[in-house]
């Protein structure tokens, strides 16, 4: 490995984000190493999805420096901006496929708006990425006549077309059953490692987080409350990374506590 | 209540400006979009071909109405030999270009503002910035351009087949001599009526396609309503702003013309 | 929708869409341009009312031309009317032009009544024998009052 390979790719400090009187990030960090799997932990609400849009530059935060590759990214740096998004994948929540579009269409479509490349080697490319899904039978269907899990391959495969250095993952197990969510984390796993790009991931299932990534970050309060190793994240003795990790104990704790007639406060917002 | 209005004074300004922004930017990503030709040639076929039935059928109907009413008029003054100038200057001057803009701001117009409603409320529109891929010049530059180009063939259309309209009733129904109507329609028309009516349908096709792009490419700034009520509110907002757009804008063409 | 079928539907629409463009501009909208070579004579009317620019010049019922533009004369406060008309048509000198109306209420147009003159109006030169508009009010009340003169002596 190369000096500048082993270097951190995506750096974010200070993040504030707002919307109206409500403050969602309040100098939120991350960094991310290339080459990894960065997975942000945090309850439903806590603004995971804001931050990521933030790094993604949907969303426009009203402070923090990001530094992508050792270059500054700023807001309003339009050159800057266009080469992160060329070198950056994103992968929506709702997998945001072009619904009128079928399958090849849509992963050729970046292409087709990004690139001067001739158009027989686009189809060729688009036909590839749908290959390494095991989409590849399915190149003419739109995205309503496929499965959830075909849609978000479909969706990962948009995202990884352009052969992008990072890919942003938006909740993408979100309501999915156990069984899916490790096939998602499977899917997210041999593909980062076959197409070597790193990854952030924003959820909030922790045991397949643990497993499946190299650094977790826990966002609480809009901070990172902690980001390290998931051993560390494992070890770690902080209130609120305890809470977080124990929930599943902390459910069962309050359901015995519900039915026991105590008077439970939720600290859900 | 001064306060009031001179707020929504400033609302508004700071609304048309907005909507200037806009389309000037989508002309501006006319030589950034690549591919551009493909999405054109689809625009064209969404507001040319599929509209042109409805373009066609309006067309001849208010030629016959025009023919019909016309006759009788101008049979109470024994100067029914005019009916071809009045059925041809009324259709080329202000029908042709009104109505048919009227019927596109209904059918693509309406449909252009759902549907890039819907792609803003699925975060497609979000999903192609960030592949980099220009939401302006890949959604709004090629409807808009084709609008000034479909539009005048539309109006010209519509006023094609209002003419035979006009002498289907004149001649059919009530006996007129086809020659005698169509040499007053030669008689009546000059370069300058008919190039009123292609100016004016240029500019109504850009005017009501940009505003239907921009309400619907900004459906998420909706304040009253959001989701699928949204979508439904900017459509119905597009429609409606499109259709005023399209009288006022007559009238200070008409005006500049005469 | 296949690709084929909607570019087939697209090329279909946009040649019925130029093919409708080209109609109106030059079959209908654009006489001025055929006909070939055209001059320009002048005709000085002491009433050029309801005659516009634009409004047909005819010989015997024959469109030939037409009015280009209408001014008034500095000096004596008559209506100049500049006629284009086709160059193959070689008018007398003595040419008459009136302005008629097409029906009771429709277009006024100019109409020329040549003469027998040897000499032809060469490009600019002037008409100055003309039948100027009928003022269609003052003809009813001239026909509604000479009624009552002469019913009124007896």
């Amino acid at each position: 490995m190369s000096a500048r390979d082993s270097g951190i790719l995506l750096k974010a400090e200070g993040v504030h984000k707002r919307f109206g009187d409500h403050v969602v990030l309040a100098g939120a960090d991350l960094e991310v190493p290339r080459g990894s799997v960065v997975t942000v932990l945090g309850r439903s609400g806590t603004g995971k999805s804001v931050f990521l849009k933030c790094l993604a530059g949907i969303l426009t935060p009203e402070a923090g420096s990001m530094r992508f590759d050792g270059a500054a990214l700023d807001q309003g740096d339009a050159a800057a901006r266009a080469e992160f998004r060329r070198r950056c994948g994103y992968l929506f929540q709702s997998n945001a496929l072009f619904d009128s579009l079928t399958a090849l269409e849509n992963v050729v479509l970046p292409l087709e708006q990004t690139t001067d490349l001739p158009d027989k080697e686009i189809q060729e490319r688009g036909m590839e990425a749908l290959r390494q899904l095991d989409l590849e039978a399915h190149r003419d269907r739109h995205p309503a006549e496929l499965s959830g899990g075909m849609q978000k391959r479909l969706a990962l495969a948009r995202a990884i077309v352009t052969r992008p250095e990072l890919v942003l993952f938006d909740e993408p197990t979100a309501g999915l059953d156990p069984l899916r969510r490790n096939a998602v984390f499977t899917m997210i796993a041999k593909y980062q490692r076959q197409f070597s790009f790193t990854a952030v991931i924003v959820t909030h299932d922790v045991a397949e987080a643990l497993v499946a990534s190299d650094s977790v970050a826990l966002l609480d309060g809009g901070r990172m409350r902690f980001q390290g190793a998931p051993a560390a994240f494992s070890a770690s003795d902080d209130p609120v990374v305890k809470g977080f990790r124990d929930s599943a104990a902390a459910l069962s704790e309050t359901l015995h506590a519900l039915r026991r007639g105590e008077n439970i406060e939720s600290d859900e917002s | 209540m001064l306060r009031a209005l001179g707020r929504h004074t400033l609302s508004i300004v700071h609304d048309l400006g907005d909507y200037a922004l806009f389309t000037t930017r989508a002309f501006g990503a006319v030589m950034r979009t690549r591919r551009l030709g493909r999405r054109l040639a689809r625009s064209v076929y969404e507001q040319g071909a599929r509209c042109l039935p409805v373009i066609l059928v309006v067309g001849l109907f208010t030629g016959l109405v025009l023919g019909l009413q016309g006759y009788y008029v101008l049979n109470r003054f024994g100067s029914e030999g005019l009916l071809g100038t009045l059925v041809s200057l009324t259709l080329v001057r202000e029908l042709g270009p009104v109505l048919a803009a009227l019927m596109l701001v209904g059918q693509a117009g309406s449909a252009l503002a759902a549907e890039l409603g819907i792609q803003r409320n699925s975060e497609q529109i979000a999903a192609l910035e960030t592949m980099g891929v220009g939401t302006h010049g890949y959604l709004v530059t090629p409807r808009v351009v084709s609008a000034l180009l479909v539009y005048p063939m539309q109006a010209a259309l519509f006023v094609c087949v209002g003419l035979v309209g006009g002498a289907l009733s004149g001649s059919w129904l009530l006996g007129l001599s086809p020659g005698v109507y169509w040499s007053a329609v030669e008689r009546a028309l000059e370069p300058r009526d008919v190039s009123q009516c292609l100016t004016k349908a240029a500019v109504f096709g850009l005017l009501t396609i940009s505003l239907c792009a921009y309400h619907g490419f900004n459906t998420h700034r909706l304040r009253s309503a959001t989701g699928a009520r949204a979508v439904s509110a900017s459509t119905t907002r597009a429609v409606v702003q499109s259709s005023i757009v399209v009288l006022c804008a007559d009238y200070v063409i008409t005006s500049f013309f005469v | 929708m296949k690709a084929p079928r909607l570019e087939l539907l697209t090329g279909l629409f946009v040649l019925l869409g130029i093919a409708a463009i080209g109609w109106l501009t030059v079959k209908l909208g654009a006489r001025a341009l055929v006909g070939g070579d055209t001059y320009v004579i002048e005709a000085r009317f002491d009433n050029a009312g309801g005659l516009n620019a634009g409004s047909n010049v005819v010989v015997a019922g024959v469109p030939v031309g037409r009015v280009e533009s209408i001014r008034v004369d500095e000096a004596d406060f008559s209506a100049i009317a500049t006629l284009r008309v086709l160059a193959g048509l070689k008018l007398p000198s003595d040419t008459m032009a009136s302005i008629k109306t097409t029906g009771l209420i429709g277009d006024k147009y100019v109409a020329l009544s040549p003469g027998a003159d040897e000499s032809t109006l060469s490009p600019g030169e002037r008409i100055t024998m003309t039948e100027s508009s009928v003022d269609l009010e003052s003809l009813i009340g001239k026909m509604a009052f000479g009624s009552l003169d002469k019913d009124s002596p007896e």
